[in-house]
Protein backbone atom coordinates (compact mmCIF):
# COMPACT_ATOMS: atom_id res chain seq x y z
CA UNK A 1 0.00 0.00 0.00
CA UNK A 2 2.48 2.76 1.15
CA UNK A 3 4.04 2.74 -2.05
CA UNK A 4 0.76 3.05 -4.71
CA UNK A 5 -0.57 6.12 -5.56
CA UNK A 6 -3.96 6.64 -4.15
CA UNK A 7 -6.31 6.73 -7.12
CA UNK A 8 -7.89 9.39 -7.43
CA UNK A 9 -11.22 9.99 -8.32
CA UNK A 10 -12.27 11.32 -12.44
CA UNK A 11 -14.49 14.54 -11.87
CA UNK A 12 -13.67 16.04 -15.04
CA UNK A 13 -15.43 13.42 -17.46
CA UNK A 14 -18.78 14.82 -16.97
CA UNK A 15 -18.46 18.32 -16.75
CA UNK A 16 -16.58 18.26 -20.06
CA UNK A 17 -19.89 18.00 -21.55
CA UNK A 18 -21.09 21.20 -20.01
CA UNK A 19 -18.26 22.97 -21.01
CA UNK A 20 -19.18 22.82 -24.77
CA UNK A 21 -22.57 24.68 -24.07
CA UNK A 22 -22.63 27.96 -24.53
CA UNK A 23 -22.76 29.61 -20.76
CA UNK A 24 -21.04 31.83 -19.32
CA UNK A 25 -17.86 30.88 -18.15
CA UNK A 26 -18.44 32.68 -14.49
CA UNK A 27 -20.99 30.12 -14.48
CA UNK A 28 -19.89 27.22 -15.72
CA UNK A 29 -16.81 27.54 -12.59
CA UNK A 30 -19.87 28.49 -10.35
CA UNK A 31 -21.99 25.20 -10.79
CA UNK A 32 -18.64 23.71 -10.42
CA UNK A 33 -17.07 24.37 -7.75
CA UNK A 34 -20.83 24.04 -6.15
CA UNK A 35 -20.75 20.41 -7.68
CA UNK A 36 -17.28 19.35 -5.74
CA UNK A 37 -18.48 20.52 -2.88
CA UNK A 38 -21.66 18.64 -3.15
CA UNK A 39 -19.23 15.62 -3.99
CA UNK A 40 -17.30 16.56 -0.96
CA UNK A 41 -20.12 16.90 1.58
CA UNK A 42 -22.11 13.29 -0.16
CA UNK A 43 -18.70 11.41 -0.09
CA UNK A 44 -17.73 12.18 3.81
CA UNK A 45 -21.57 11.39 4.72
CA UNK A 46 -20.92 8.46 2.81
CA UNK A 47 -17.88 7.33 4.90
CA UNK A 48 -19.51 8.31 8.27
CA UNK A 49 -22.39 6.12 7.12
CA UNK A 50 -19.85 3.17 6.13
CA UNK A 51 -17.60 3.91 9.22
CA UNK A 52 -20.95 3.17 11.07
CA UNK A 53 -22.05 0.14 9.59
CA UNK A 54 -18.80 -1.33 8.13
CA UNK A 55 -16.08 -2.74 10.36
CA UNK A 56 -13.38 -2.05 7.79
CA UNK A 57 -12.91 1.86 8.78
CA UNK A 58 -10.20 3.37 10.79
CA UNK A 59 -10.99 6.23 12.65
CA UNK A 60 -8.37 8.65 12.47
CA UNK A 61 -8.05 11.92 15.01
CA UNK A 62 -6.30 14.49 13.45
CA UNK A 63 -4.52 17.41 15.51
CA UNK A 64 -5.21 20.98 13.24
CA UNK A 65 -4.04 24.26 13.76
CA UNK A 66 -3.39 27.16 11.36
CA UNK A 67 -1.73 30.40 12.54
CA UNK A 68 -2.70 31.85 9.33
CA UNK A 69 -6.28 31.67 9.04
CA UNK A 70 -8.49 33.60 11.79
CA UNK A 71 -11.11 30.49 11.71
CA UNK A 72 -8.42 27.80 12.61
CA UNK A 73 -6.14 29.67 15.36
CA UNK A 74 -7.67 27.64 17.57
CA UNK A 75 -6.11 24.03 18.17
CA UNK A 76 -8.89 20.99 17.27
CA UNK A 77 -9.12 17.40 16.40
CA UNK A 78 -10.76 16.67 13.21
CA UNK A 79 -12.03 13.12 12.54
CA UNK A 80 -11.46 11.17 9.59
CA UNK A 81 -13.02 7.73 8.47
CA UNK A 82 -10.51 6.01 6.05
CA UNK A 83 -11.07 2.39 4.82
CA UNK A 84 -8.84 0.01 6.15
CA UNK A 85 -6.60 -1.81 3.68
CA UNK A 86 -4.27 -4.74 4.72
CA UNK A 87 -0.54 -3.32 5.20
CA UNK A 88 -2.10 0.32 5.24
CA UNK A 89 0.02 2.62 7.47
CA UNK A 90 -0.50 5.79 9.33
CA UNK A 91 0.79 7.67 6.64
CA UNK A 92 -1.32 5.99 3.67
CA UNK A 93 -4.27 7.09 5.96
CA UNK A 94 -3.46 10.76 6.55
CA UNK A 95 -2.52 10.13 2.73
CA UNK A 96 -6.13 9.12 2.08
CA UNK A 97 -7.84 11.89 4.41
CA UNK A 98 -6.03 14.78 2.67
CA UNK A 99 -6.79 13.16 -1.07
CA UNK A 100 -10.55 12.61 -0.21
CA UNK A 101 -11.60 14.87 2.76
CA UNK A 102 -10.07 18.29 3.36
CA UNK A 103 -6.92 18.83 0.96
CA UNK A 104 -5.52 21.52 3.64
CA UNK A 105 -4.71 19.02 5.71
CA UNK A 106 -0.80 19.30 6.05
CA UNK A 107 1.82 17.04 6.94
CA UNK A 108 5.80 16.24 5.50
CA UNK A 109 6.52 13.14 3.72
CA UNK A 110 8.71 12.07 0.85
CA UNK A 111 9.77 8.83 0.46
CA UNK A 112 7.20 6.79 1.97
CA UNK A 113 9.71 3.82 3.13
CA UNK A 114 11.23 5.12 6.28
CA UNK A 115 13.87 6.60 4.71
CA UNK A 116 14.19 10.34 3.99
CA UNK A 117 13.03 11.30 7.52
CA UNK A 118 9.97 13.59 7.06
CA UNK A 119 7.16 12.00 8.73
CA UNK A 120 8.23 11.51 12.05
CA UNK A 121 4.76 12.62 14.22
CA UNK A 122 3.28 11.80 18.08
CA UNK A 123 0.98 8.78 17.07
CA UNK A 124 -1.53 7.83 20.22
CA UNK A 125 1.08 9.15 22.22
CA UNK A 126 4.25 7.88 20.94
CA UNK A 127 7.27 9.72 18.35
CA UNK A 128 6.44 7.55 15.60
CA UNK A 129 7.53 7.59 11.64
CA UNK A 130 4.12 7.67 9.36
CA UNK A 131 5.24 5.66 7.42
CA UNK A 132 6.32 2.16 8.96
CA UNK A 133 3.68 2.55 11.63
CA UNK A 134 1.16 -0.18 10.75
CA UNK A 135 -2.54 0.78 11.59
CA UNK A 136 -3.60 -2.74 12.38
CA UNK A 137 -0.78 -2.26 15.42
CA UNK A 138 -2.89 0.88 16.74
CA UNK A 139 -6.00 1.40 19.19
CA UNK A 140 -8.58 3.02 17.60
CA UNK A 141 -8.95 5.91 17.46
CA UNK A 142 -5.68 7.07 16.19
CA UNK A 143 -4.50 10.29 17.56
CA UNK A 144 -2.05 12.13 15.24
CA UNK A 145 -0.28 15.15 16.70
CA UNK A 146 2.85 16.92 16.15
CA UNK A 147 5.92 16.82 17.30
CA UNK A 148 5.72 17.76 20.95
CA UNK A 149 8.65 20.15 22.48
CA UNK A 150 8.52 21.77 18.75
CA UNK A 151 6.95 25.08 17.65
CA UNK A 152 4.02 23.73 15.06
CA UNK A 153 3.68 25.79 11.60
CA UNK A 154 0.52 24.10 10.37
CA UNK A 155 -1.38 21.32 11.34
CA UNK A 156 1.57 18.06 11.66
CA UNK A 157 4.36 20.13 10.52
CA UNK A 158 6.52 21.57 13.07
CA UNK A 159 9.38 24.19 13.10
CA UNK A 160 12.86 22.08 13.01
CA UNK A 161 14.99 24.81 12.28
CA UNK A 162 16.65 23.93 16.24
CA UNK A 163 16.98 20.86 15.36
CA UNK A 164 18.74 21.07 12.28
CA UNK A 165 21.25 23.81 14.40
CA UNK A 166 21.79 20.98 17.13
CA UNK A 167 22.85 18.65 14.56
CA UNK A 168 24.77 20.77 12.56
CA UNK A 169 27.00 22.16 15.73
CA UNK A 170 28.67 18.62 16.39
CA UNK A 171 30.32 19.25 12.37
CA UNK A 172 28.39 15.95 11.12
CA UNK A 173 31.01 15.85 8.38
CA UNK A 174 34.19 13.60 8.04
CA UNK A 175 37.14 15.36 8.54
CA UNK A 176 40.82 14.68 8.82
CA UNK A 177 44.30 15.70 8.98
CA UNK A 178 45.56 11.74 8.96
CA UNK A 179 46.04 10.92 5.49
CA UNK A 180 47.68 7.58 4.02
CA UNK A 181 51.41 7.90 2.60
CA UNK A 182 50.85 7.09 -1.03
CA UNK A 183 48.73 9.88 -2.94
CA UNK A 184 46.47 6.93 -4.48
CA UNK A 185 46.16 4.90 -1.34
CA UNK A 186 42.30 4.83 -0.11
CA UNK A 187 41.49 5.62 3.58
CA UNK A 188 40.82 2.28 5.42
CA UNK A 189 38.60 1.25 8.14
CA UNK A 190 38.59 -2.31 9.95
CA UNK A 191 35.67 -4.62 9.58
CA UNK A 192 35.52 -4.14 13.70
CA UNK A 193 35.56 -0.58 13.38
CA UNK A 194 33.15 -0.39 10.75
CA UNK A 195 30.60 -2.67 13.37
CA UNK A 196 31.17 -0.28 16.23
CA UNK A 197 29.48 2.66 14.23
CA UNK A 198 27.48 0.76 11.98
CA UNK A 199 23.63 1.79 14.28
CA UNK A 200 25.11 5.20 14.23
CA UNK A 201 24.97 5.74 10.35
CA UNK A 202 21.66 4.84 10.69
CA UNK A 203 20.08 8.05 11.58
CA UNK A 204 17.79 9.76 8.83
CA UNK A 205 17.48 13.25 10.91
CA UNK A 206 13.59 12.31 11.64
CA UNK A 207 14.22 14.65 15.06
CA UNK A 208 11.69 11.58 17.05
CA UNK A 209 14.69 11.30 19.57
CA UNK A 210 14.91 15.27 20.12
CA UNK A 211 11.42 15.04 20.38
CA UNK A 212 11.00 12.64 23.34
CA UNK A 213 14.01 13.48 25.09
CA UNK A 214 12.59 15.39 28.57
CA UNK A 215 15.52 16.87 29.46
CA UNK A 216 16.10 18.30 25.65
CA UNK A 217 12.57 19.50 26.21
CA UNK A 218 13.81 21.94 28.89
CA UNK A 219 17.43 22.86 28.02
CA UNK A 220 17.24 24.81 24.48
CA UNK A 221 21.51 24.13 24.57
CA UNK A 222 21.37 20.74 25.34
CA UNK A 223 22.68 19.08 21.77
CA UNK A 224 20.50 16.00 22.47
CA UNK A 225 20.46 12.52 21.27
CA UNK A 226 20.42 12.69 17.54
CA UNK A 227 23.07 15.03 17.47
CA UNK A 228 25.08 13.06 20.25
CA UNK A 229 24.78 10.10 17.99
CA UNK A 230 26.10 12.07 14.90
CA UNK A 231 28.95 12.60 17.17
CA UNK A 232 29.60 9.33 17.82
CA UNK A 233 29.82 8.48 14.84
CA UNK A 234 32.46 10.55 13.71
CA UNK A 235 34.47 10.44 17.12
CA UNK A 236 34.37 6.50 17.29
CA UNK A 237 36.02 6.45 13.38
CA UNK A 238 39.57 5.53 13.58
CA UNK A 239 39.73 6.96 10.06
CA UNK A 240 39.34 10.50 11.09
CA UNK A 241 42.92 10.08 13.74
CA UNK A 242 43.86 11.25 17.23
CA UNK A 243 43.72 15.05 16.74
CA UNK A 244 40.08 14.82 15.38
CA UNK A 245 38.64 12.76 18.18
CA UNK A 246 40.15 15.32 20.68
CA UNK A 247 38.12 17.98 18.92
CA UNK A 248 34.71 16.24 18.44
CA UNK A 249 35.43 14.93 22.73
CA UNK A 250 35.64 18.89 23.04
CA UNK A 251 32.69 19.87 21.42
CA UNK A 252 30.40 16.87 23.40
CA UNK A 253 31.80 17.05 26.69
CA UNK A 254 30.85 20.97 27.37
CA UNK A 255 28.18 21.85 29.65
CA UNK A 256 25.30 20.80 27.44
CA UNK A 257 26.84 18.03 25.42
CA UNK A 258 26.71 14.75 26.58
CA UNK A 259 26.51 15.46 30.50
CA UNK A 260 22.24 16.51 30.03
CA UNK A 261 21.55 13.19 29.63
CA UNK A 262 19.90 11.38 32.17
CA UNK A 263 19.44 8.35 30.87
CA UNK A 264 15.94 8.29 30.28
CA UNK A 265 16.11 5.67 27.91
CA UNK A 266 13.04 7.89 25.83
CA UNK A 267 15.49 8.59 22.76
CA UNK A 268 16.30 4.63 22.24
CA UNK A 269 12.24 3.59 22.61
CA UNK A 270 10.97 6.11 19.79
CA UNK A 271 14.17 5.95 17.44
CA UNK A 272 12.48 4.17 14.15
CA UNK A 273 15.72 2.67 13.17
CA UNK A 274 16.61 1.27 16.50
CA UNK A 275 19.48 2.96 17.05
CA UNK A 276 20.99 2.64 20.44
CA UNK A 277 21.18 6.03 21.14
CA UNK A 278 21.35 5.93 25.24
CA UNK A 279 24.47 3.50 24.55
CA UNK A 280 26.35 5.49 22.20
CA UNK A 281 25.48 8.52 24.57
CA UNK A 282 27.05 6.48 27.87
CA UNK A 283 30.03 5.46 25.87
CA UNK A 284 30.62 9.08 24.84
CA UNK A 285 30.82 10.00 28.71
CA UNK A 286 33.01 7.20 29.15
CA UNK A 287 35.67 8.55 26.29
CA UNK A 288 34.89 12.03 28.09
CA UNK A 289 36.18 10.93 31.22
CA UNK A 290 38.41 8.73 30.19
CA UNK A 291 40.17 11.71 28.47
CA UNK A 292 40.28 14.17 30.93
CA UNK A 293 41.66 11.64 33.69
CA UNK A 294 45.45 11.95 33.86
CA UNK A 295 47.80 9.89 36.73
CA UNK A 296 51.04 12.24 37.25
CA UNK B 1 19.10 29.08 17.34
CA UNK B 2 15.51 29.36 18.42
CA UNK B 3 15.17 29.84 22.72
CA UNK B 4 11.54 29.95 22.77
CA UNK B 5 9.39 26.30 22.74
CA UNK B 6 5.99 28.06 24.40
CA UNK B 7 4.01 26.74 21.63
CA UNK B 8 0.77 27.63 24.86
CA UNK B 9 -2.29 25.68 24.11
CA UNK B 10 -1.13 23.29 21.57
CA UNK B 11 1.78 22.49 24.19
CA UNK B 12 -0.98 20.64 26.86
CA UNK B 13 -2.37 18.07 24.27
CA UNK B 14 -1.06 14.72 25.44
CA UNK B 15 2.70 15.60 26.16
CA UNK B 16 3.07 13.16 28.70
CA UNK B 17 0.53 10.61 27.53
CA UNK B 18 2.91 7.18 27.45
CA UNK B 19 5.73 7.00 29.42
CA UNK B 20 8.11 4.35 28.89
CA UNK B 21 10.44 2.30 31.87
CA UNK B 22 13.31 4.67 31.62
CA UNK B 23 11.21 7.77 32.23
CA UNK B 24 9.34 6.09 35.64
CA UNK B 25 12.85 5.35 36.88
CA UNK B 26 14.05 8.72 36.32
CA UNK B 27 10.89 10.30 37.69
CA UNK B 28 10.80 7.79 40.87
CA UNK B 29 14.71 8.15 41.66
CA UNK B 30 14.17 11.88 41.53
CA UNK B 31 10.97 11.99 43.85
CA UNK B 32 13.28 9.31 46.19
CA UNK B 33 16.08 11.27 46.10
CA UNK B 34 14.41 14.47 47.11
CA UNK B 35 12.44 12.69 49.99
CA UNK B 36 15.50 10.90 51.69
CA UNK B 37 16.91 14.60 51.45
CA UNK B 38 14.03 15.98 53.35
CA UNK B 39 14.23 12.58 56.04
CA UNK B 40 18.07 13.61 56.27
CA UNK B 41 16.89 16.87 58.10
CA UNK B 42 14.42 15.61 60.44
CA UNK B 43 16.93 12.61 61.19
CA UNK B 44 19.67 14.92 62.13
CA UNK B 45 16.82 16.74 63.84
CA UNK B 46 15.83 13.71 66.44
CA UNK B 47 19.73 12.62 66.83
CA UNK B 48 20.96 16.13 67.57
CA UNK B 49 19.03 15.22 71.02
CA UNK B 50 22.01 13.61 72.03
CA UNK B 51 23.73 16.81 72.73
CA UNK B 52 22.02 17.54 75.45
CA UNK B 53 21.24 14.63 77.03
CA UNK B 54 24.63 14.10 77.08
CA UNK B 55 25.11 17.16 79.61
CA UNK B 56 22.46 15.39 81.56
CA UNK B 57 18.95 17.65 80.34
CA UNK B 58 16.09 14.74 81.13
CA UNK B 59 12.04 15.21 80.30
CA UNK B 60 9.47 13.98 81.71
CA UNK B 61 8.04 10.54 79.95
CA UNK B 62 5.30 8.55 81.11
CA UNK B 63 5.49 9.65 84.09
CA UNK B 64 9.19 9.69 84.80
CA UNK B 65 12.44 11.40 84.47
CA UNK B 66 13.91 10.04 81.12
CA UNK B 67 16.99 11.53 79.06
CA UNK B 68 16.24 13.85 76.10
CA UNK B 69 16.85 11.49 73.69
CA UNK B 70 15.71 8.61 75.01
CA UNK B 71 12.73 10.28 75.67
CA UNK B 72 12.30 11.96 72.18
CA UNK B 73 12.76 8.40 70.23
CA UNK B 74 10.53 6.28 72.14
CA UNK B 75 7.63 9.11 72.16
CA UNK B 76 8.01 9.00 68.07
CA UNK B 77 8.23 5.18 68.10
CA UNK B 78 4.60 5.64 70.16
CA UNK B 79 2.75 7.52 66.91
CA UNK B 80 1.06 5.55 64.88
CA UNK B 81 1.42 8.08 62.02
CA UNK B 82 5.47 7.72 62.38
CA UNK B 83 5.75 3.75 62.44
CA UNK B 84 3.83 4.08 59.38
CA UNK B 85 5.96 6.62 57.38
CA UNK B 86 9.00 4.27 58.27
CA UNK B 87 7.75 1.74 56.20
CA UNK B 88 7.58 4.37 53.30
CA UNK B 89 10.66 5.87 54.70
CA UNK B 90 12.56 1.93 54.09
CA UNK B 91 10.50 1.48 50.83
CA UNK B 92 12.24 4.60 49.16
CA UNK B 93 15.05 4.27 50.69
CA UNK B 94 15.63 0.68 48.75
CA UNK B 95 13.57 1.75 45.58
CA UNK B 96 16.46 4.53 45.79
CA UNK B 97 19.45 2.13 46.66
CA UNK B 98 18.74 0.05 43.71
CA UNK B 99 17.80 1.78 40.99
CA UNK B 100 20.70 3.61 41.87
CA UNK B 101 22.50 0.83 41.46
CA UNK B 102 21.14 0.02 37.87
CA UNK B 103 21.88 3.37 37.20
CA UNK B 104 25.72 3.09 37.98
CA UNK B 105 25.08 -0.16 35.65
CA UNK B 106 23.63 2.01 33.21
CA UNK B 107 26.78 4.89 33.26
CA UNK B 108 28.84 1.83 32.75
CA UNK B 109 27.30 0.14 29.78
CA UNK B 110 26.32 -2.96 31.21
CA UNK B 111 23.12 -4.29 30.01
CA UNK B 112 21.32 -1.25 28.55
CA UNK B 113 19.26 -3.81 26.56
CA UNK B 114 17.89 -4.71 30.10
CA UNK B 115 17.13 -1.58 31.44
CA UNK B 116 13.44 -1.56 31.63
CA UNK B 117 13.71 -5.54 33.09
CA UNK B 118 15.37 -4.36 35.77
CA UNK B 119 13.81 -1.24 36.81
CA UNK B 120 10.79 -3.32 36.95
CA UNK B 121 13.27 -5.83 39.04
CA UNK B 122 13.85 -2.88 41.39
CA UNK B 123 10.04 -2.06 41.52
CA UNK B 124 9.32 -5.95 42.73
CA UNK B 125 12.52 -5.96 45.01
CA UNK B 126 11.05 -3.02 46.90
CA UNK B 127 7.38 -4.32 47.08
CA UNK B 128 8.79 -7.37 48.47
CA UNK B 129 10.95 -5.85 51.51
CA UNK B 130 8.42 -3.36 51.96
CA UNK B 131 6.33 -5.86 53.07
CA UNK B 132 8.15 -8.22 54.41
CA UNK B 133 9.17 -4.88 57.28
CA UNK B 134 5.76 -4.48 57.79
CA UNK B 135 5.80 -6.68 61.05
CA UNK B 136 8.67 -5.42 62.52
CA UNK B 137 7.96 -1.82 61.93
CA UNK B 138 4.49 -1.94 63.16
CA UNK B 139 4.66 -4.29 65.67
CA UNK B 140 2.32 -3.56 68.51
CA UNK B 141 1.32 -0.09 67.00
CA UNK B 142 -2.21 -1.07 67.08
Amino acid sequence: MSTQIPKQTDESSDTDAEAEAPSKGDERRDEKRRRAAEERARRQAEEAEKAAADEETVELKVFRYDPEIEGKQEPRFDTFHVPFTKGMTVLDALMYSRDTYDSSLTFRHSCRQAVCGSDAMFVNGGQKLACKTQISDLEEPIRVEPLPHAEVRKDLVVDLEHFYDQMEAVEPYFQTNEYPDGELEEQRQTRENREKIKMSTRCIWCSACMSSCNIAAGDNEYLGPAAINKAYRFAMDEREGEDMKQKRLEIIEQEHGVWRCQTQFSCTEVCPKDIPLTEHIQELKREAVKNNLKFW
Amino acid sequence: MSQSYNRGLIEDFSRWREFQAGMWAWIFHKFTGWVLIGYLFTHIAVLSTAIPAADGATMMFQGSQTDVFTGTIVSLEGLLLVRILEVGLLAVAVFHMLNGTRLLLVDLGVGLEAQDKSFYASLILTGAITVASVPTFIAGAF
